[in-house]
């Protein structure tokens, strides 16, 4: 906890530039979301989709999809940007450099997958998650646990986001389920940490709230630590040999999974101190002792 | 104290290891290619002949199959060689005419011992395994003849209030004509229309005859009919493939009247293709008076064999909120149908004014026939030509006022009825469409991206699993049995209830596994703790899973109200990834809490011992 007038800068100030990135600079909005451009091309001999897939990352398309379609000869590369003819042209280029014998059949503009409606049903999702986990936690602990617990978990997702704006990485469905895996990682390890606050307020007592946080921290600290390794060593996998597609999708799990742990130890605890949490608030008065009724 | 698990709970741990072995085995089997054929109507039954046929057929053009079925709805044959699928497709649909839907399937080769206990794969999703893609082409020109239509009806409407004359007004080549007797009359309609529609425009030229009136609908009134008919057909379509369960679907819009529809792997894609193909819709006409309507044959063999309904309907399937198919008193199928307000008044306010006259329900259908045709080159062609469908399916004396719910009956059987249900239910449709193209599609992250996937992940894993065995070990070899364990219980799990993985799904997969071995490292920290205050042993081991177990439960199931909430709320792959990771925490929670419990007390329960190895 000495740390926390430096993680309080240090939130303030990531939080402010995502923000201003999110607000100024927007979401790079993958294929999933934005619609583009779906160009069917036809070759003589059967064709391996992921050499397709290099050539077109190789002259600078971003994030193609490539797929085998119907047959082995047959393929539909979807990709960003307007159906146009220069599109087409550009394209058929780069393949004919690799294999003359390939042919233009169809060049349309592709729809977004993702309706709009799962845009509005997303946010209204994450909101209703939001006030539902507040009030469970607010049950289950305290109301200045809960606070601490939402604000956290928003403080995650929104610096996540953030550096992806700011990284102007690709923001696809992948990186979605990523952002969501990350709501439930932050939630897990600020609930295990609150936690133990509680069982420490119960048990400790006399002591000053910031001592008890302080020492319900050091003790959770090697289990936050070790948890966090173990999901590292699988997101570190993922991102070194996963291969193209799963690249932001192991960025997002990697910030998130990182920001998640940090907030834990600091950004909750430091909110429940910031709302004078202390013993009162979790001890319940104890039960007066039974009067008996009966004369 | 010892510590020693009950015979029960013993007993539940083999029985949950046997059922993850079972129930997941079935993954290791891949699914073959397949061609699915089923009849174009819901009541037309498939059996042994028809599956006969079309193997009779595939034998004739050589292509090689195995492993023909049937159940009376559907037959399934598989094709040996994936390449001659779509050929073998072809070539049946060509034999067994427009009656038949013919689609591209995969079929699982779960062996039948498998099977008999419910086995069946886990459904791979469209970017994992690809799937069928079918493209639907929406026929705009109808959407704007109904548009035109309206907009002619309010002229008419609004010239006889205003009491102008005029010989005819009609719809001609997508113009409306409107021809007069006089000049003046010419005139002040002009000025009417002008004042009144917006959106047509006038295309008089100074040299036509100055008694005729023409208008056709200006650009931007054409294109935004365009689009809101593609988007309320999009809207319908995703119900429509919601409602038949297809689970993690592409339904999206391509180019200008197109609209793309991939279903990933195994499902009744034959079953699919009918209704995503099909466009059905209601119309409610009184029987007309006099001798003016339209005559429509009868569905069903009846008294009659025709009937002259009014030209105008009273409602149509756009006014259905909702419809539900049952049974009557005497166990026929029929529709539920319960209409919007609006819709409600116009029935009643139809069916109040004209009790004794008949009212009859007119089915539509849109439909699209295989016609043969040779080519210049000689080989045979099949051309879908489309057409549409008018049958009166009943015609009932009104005894009463109708309101908001009714039913209808006169339909072919049950599953007739529910498909009909569906459709209503799913939304019209603002324009038919057809489907113009179908073909298996790859999958989207590549065979080669899934493999690196694959091998990444088991990286990963091996490398919890070394860090566990490191940081913990005896007891973290008893982790790493659990997390196994997990892995392969939420794989049967999600093959059992029929989820689909995708790979948001496995982003699902990763955090369970983390938050698996999490609970772990919190139940092992505890007993550390607890040793170094100088508990023993068996003491050690027991408070620190309770402990433990508190902290867990209450992360656990926060975690489990968000998966929850996303599973009511989110729609498509946010749901896919909502259900992994639910299933996840719950077996996660069994095998890192009861199971290594189990374990550990296996090992060490009985004993006396000194010291622990974590």
């Amino acid at each position: 906890m000495k740390f926390r007038g430096y993680a309080l800068v240090f939130s303030t100030a990531m939080l402010v530039i995502s923000v201003w990135s999110l607000a100024t600079k927007g979401l790079v909005l993958g294929l999933d979301f934005s619609g583009g451009t779906q160009i069917e091309v036809g070759y003589d001999e059967p064709v391996n989709v992921s050499l397709v897939r290099e050539e077109l990352e190789s002259v600078g398309f971003e994030n193609p999809v490539v797929v085998h379609f119907g047959a082995e000869t047959e393929v539909l590369i979807r990709l960003q940007g307007q159906p146009d003819q220069e599109l087409a042209q550009e394209i058929l280029a780069v393949l004919k450099s690799k294999d003359a014998n390939v042919d233009l059949r169809r060049i349309d503009f592709v729809g977004p997958q993702i309706g709009e409606e799962l845009r509005e049903d997303g946010g209204l999702g994450m909101l209703t998650a939001l006030i539902i986990v507040m009030i469970y936690v607010a049950i289950r602990f305290q109301l200045k646990f809960s606070i601490g617990a939402v604000l956290a978990l928003a403080h995650d997702v929104i610096i996540t986001l953030g550096l992806f704006s700011l990284g102007r990485l690709e923001f696809d469905l992948t990186v979605l389920a990523a952002i969501l895996a990350v709501v439930g990682y932050s939630l897990n390890d600020t609930i295990v940490v609150s936690d133990r606050i509680r069982e420490n307020f119960r048990k400790i007592r006399n002591v000053p709230a910031v001592d008890v946080i302080n020492e319900s921290l050091s003790q959770t600290l090697w289990r936050t630590i070790n948890t966090s390794l173990t999901t590292f060593l699988v997101l570190l996998a993922l991102f070194f040999f996963g291969g193209e597609l799963i690249h932001n999708f192991s960025i997002a799990l990697m910030i998130g999974v990182g920001i998640g742990t940090y907030s834990s130890i600091y950004v909750a605890a430091s909110l429940m101190l910031a709302l004078n949490i202390d013993r009162n608030d979790l001890v319940e008065v104890e039960e007066g002792e039974l009067v008996d009724d009966l004369p | 104290m010892l510590n020693k698990f009950p015979l029960w709970k013993n007993s539940l741990i083999l029985i949950a290891a046997l059922f993850a072995f079972v129930y997941a085995s079935p993954n290791y089997f891949p699914a073959d290619a397949a061609i699915q054929l089923s009849g174009q109507s819901g009541s037309m039954i498939i059996d042994e002949d028809v599956l006969k046929k079309m193997e009779k057929t595939l034998e004739n053009s050589e292509i090689s199959f195995f492993g023909g079925e049937t159940d009376g709805q559907t037959a399934i044959v598989r094709i040996e060689d994936r390449d001659s699928q779509l050929r073998a497709k072809e070539v049946i649909q060509a034999e067994m005419g427009g009656d038949y839907v013919v689609a591209l399937n995969l079929a699982p080769t779960t062996p039948n011992w498998l099977n008999s206990l419910g086995g069946k794969p886990m459904k791979l999703g469209l970017d994992l395994s690809g799937g069928v893609h079918f493209l639907l082409e929406v026929d705009l020109n109808s959407a704007i003849e109904l548009q035109l239509e309206g907009t002619l009806n309010e002229i008419k409407a609004i010239l006889r209030e205003e009491k102008i004359r005029y010989r005819s007004f009609e719809i001609v080549d997508n113009q409306i004509v409107g021809k007069f007797r006089d000049e003046e009359q010419v005139q002040t309609a002009r000025n009417i229309i002008r004042t009144n529609f917006v959106d047509i425009q006038s295309v008089n030229s100074p040299r036509q005859n100055q008694l005729l009136l023409t208008y056709v609908l200006n650009d931007t009134t054409i294109s935004t009919i365009e689009d809101s008919a593609i988007k309320q057909n999009l809207t319908s379509l995703r119900n429509r493939v919601n409602e038949l369960g297809v689970s993690e679907p592409i339904v999206s819009r391509q180019g200008k009247n197109r609209i793309v529809v991939e279903l990933p792997g195994v499902q009744d894609t034959a079953e699919a293709k009918r209704i995503i193909g099909k466009t059905a819709n209601l119309e409610f006409r009184l029987e007309s008076k006099s001798r003016i309507g339209d005559r429509f044959n009868f569905r069903n063999e009846q008294a009659q064999s025709n009937a002259l309904l009014e030209k105008n309907a009273v409602i149509t399937g756009e006014n259905v909120t909702d419809a539900r198919a049952s049974f009557d008193e005497n166990g026929r199928p029929q529709v539920n149908i319960t209409l919007d307000s609006k819709g409600g008044w116009q029935m009643g306010y139809a069916t109040r004014d004209n009790i004794g006259r008949r009212l009859g329900v007119l089915f539509i259908e849109y439909k699209t026939k295989l016609e043969k045709s040779v080519s210049e080159k000689g080989d045979i062609e099949l051309i879908s030509v489309p057409y549409v469908e008018k049958n009166i399916i009943s015609l009932a004396t009104i005894q009463a006022q109708l309101g908001k719910q009714f039913r209808i009956t006169g339909l072919d059987g049950q599953r007739e009825s529910s498909e009909l249900a569906l459709l209503l239910r799913a939304g019209a449709l603002a324009a038919p469409m057809y489907i113009v193209e179908e073909r298996t599609i790859g999958p989207s992250l590549g065979a080669d991206n899934i493999e690196l996937g694959v091998k990444s992940v088991s990286l990963g894993l091996a490398l919890v699993l070394m860090f566990m065995v490191i940081i913990y070990k005896a007891f973290g070899i008893a982790a790493n049995i659990a997390l196994s364990m997990n892995l392969l219980l939420l794989v049967a799990f999600m093959s059992i209830i029929g989820a689909t993985l995708t790979l948001p799904g496995i982003a699902g997969i990763v955090l369970t596994v983390g938050m698996a071995v999490d609970a772990n490292v919190l139940i092992f920290s505890r007993i550390r703790e607890e040793l170094k205050q100088g508990a023993s042993v068996q003491l050690a081991i027991d408070s620190g899973y309770n402990r433990a177990f508190v902290s867990i439960l209450d992360a656990n199931i926060t975690t489990l109200i968000v998966a929850l909430i996303l599973f009511l709320i989110g729609s498509g792959p946010v749901q896919g990834f909502a259900v992994t990771l639910s299933i996840g925490i719950l077996t996660s929670m069994f095998t890192s809490i009861i199971m290594t419990r189990g374990i550990v007390n296996f090992v060490v329960g009985g004993r006396k011992i000194d010291r622990l190895w974590i």
